[in-house]
């Protein structure tokens, strides 16, 4: 259980995927002019990470590693389909994506409207396939797999948001014409990412 | 719009005619992948603290860019358009997954710096968004130079962040000492947030060189 405690606020605070590994920018620069979508998106991301992470987790037990299919016959023990890793993952989460966007539209138009437009965005948010592949480099288990999932989406949704804040005030700032945007922008992810680095070192 | 473009380019034209060669450099400043169409970042912050896997990791994406850009302007017109996403994922993956298998076979130590950012390139916008917005609607040997302009135009900023992380923050280039050595290095630029900074900086400079201004 404190195992499981530390995972979830490491990857929240800690292992941040926006200020500790970049990843899912693409994104989080794009969709953070004003704190509504910023959210939408944000949940819409812990959604997904949430889900796909115990999917590829499984998948990858049971059938990618070296000696994973070995629960299919002896013979198969041998066989190491770890180089179809990444075309798998993305398959998965492409599939999961679509399929949510289906469901949510189907039972809960409301829901719909507030995430709809941001589901096929994450398809190709790296912090999806990065929280995967993190996932596979480390040694978790199953719960442990999921609280990181869940966690890395927080973190992540933790991140646009407060960019989303600060950008929101930031139009009423005289900035130089040149650096306006985006450069600004990345100066003030560099900036929240330093304050992040003060969570460096809590050992929880 | 696409039919207009495609009729431009006549097959008397040569290989590398005039227009042929906008596509190649107008990605290195105009309209440069990283600084003006915002894409690609994640891995241009996160495997810039070396030249080495800096350039390893260009060269990879132009590889892939290229060459996905060229296939699927091969069969765009028999992709049906509601799945067009899962094809070109698909696509992109595959040669991913070429690439990283190369990696792993010739420059291991460089393979390994870059761990999972070399899967990551499957959801590098640069590829999906050169992809759609390009390979979609043109013909396979301009797309397949859109691509390695843009690999390229990647690539610059790369080896600019990278020669900058590496000179300051350790004092070296490609590993070798270059600084003497009563110089310490630069906490900062080995930081993740060093690179957003330099980034930054770099599109300033960038944008009131060319005078491009965001209406925000």
């Amino acid at each position: 259980m404190e195992n499981i405690i530390s995972i979830f606020v490491r990857s929240i605070f800690i292992d941040n995927m926006i200020f500790a590994y970049f990843l899912g920018m693409c994104s989080y620069l794009a969709v953070s002019k004003n704190v509504k979508t910023a959210m939408g998106l944000g949940i819409a991301v812990v959604f997904v990470l949430g889900v796909t992470i115990p999917i590829n987790f499984v998948i990858n037990e049971y059938m990618l590693k070296a000696g994973a299919l070995a629960w299919i016959s002896g013979s198969m023990k041998e066989v190491d389909l770890l180089f179809l890793q990444f075309i798998i993952f993305i398959s998965i989460i492409a599939g999961v994506v679509q399929l949510t966007e289906m469901v949510v539209e189907k039972f809960s138009p409301a829901l719909y409207g507030a995430l709809g437009i941001f589901l096929p965005l994450i398809a190709v948010n790296c912090s999806i396939l990065g929280g995967a592949l993190f996932m596979v480099g480390r040694p978790y288990n199953l719960i442990e797999a999921t609280t990181f999932g869940i966690g890395s989406g927080i973190g992540w949704l933790l991140a646009i948001v407060a960019l989303a804040a600060v950008r929101e005030k930031m139009k009423y700032s005289d900035v130089p014409k040149p650096l306006k945007g985006l450069g600004i922008t990345f100066i003030l992810v560099g900036l929240m990412s330093l304050g992040f680095l003060s969570f460096m070192g809590f050992a929880v | 719009m696409a039919e207009v473009a495609e009729k431009e380019i006549k097959k008397s034209e040569g290989l590398f005619s005039k227009k042929n060669r906008k596509l190649l450099t107008d990605p290195l400043d105009a309209n440069n992948p990283v600084t003006v169409q915002v894409l690609g970042i994640c891995s241009s912050l996160a495997v810039t603290v070396q030249l080495k896997p800096a350039i390893v990791m260009a060269l990879g994406l132009t590889f892939v860019t290229a060459f996905s850009n060229l296939l699927i302007s091969m069969i765009r017109d028999t992709i049906p358009s509601r799945i067009r996403i899962i094809v070109q994922l698909a696509i992109v993956s595959v040669f991913v997954i070429v690439l990283d298998q190369l990696l792993k076979a010739y420059v291991y130590d460089v393979w390994k710096q870059l761990s999972v950012f070399v899967g990551l390139i499957i959801t590098n916008c640069i590829v999906m968004g050169r992809l759609e917005a390009y390979a979609m609607a043109n013909k396979p040997w301009p797309s397949f130079l859109d691509g390695i302009g843009n690999g390229l135009g990647y690539g610059v900023i790369l080896v600019a962040v990278a020669f900058i992380r590496e000179l300051f923050g350790s004092g070296s280039l490609f590993g070798f000492k270059v600084l003497p050595s009563w110089y310490i290095g630069n906490g900062l630029m080995m930081l993740p947030a060093g690179a957003c900074i330099i980034v930054g900086i770099i599109i300033w400079i960038q944008r009131s060189w060319n005078g491009y201004a965001e209406e925000d």
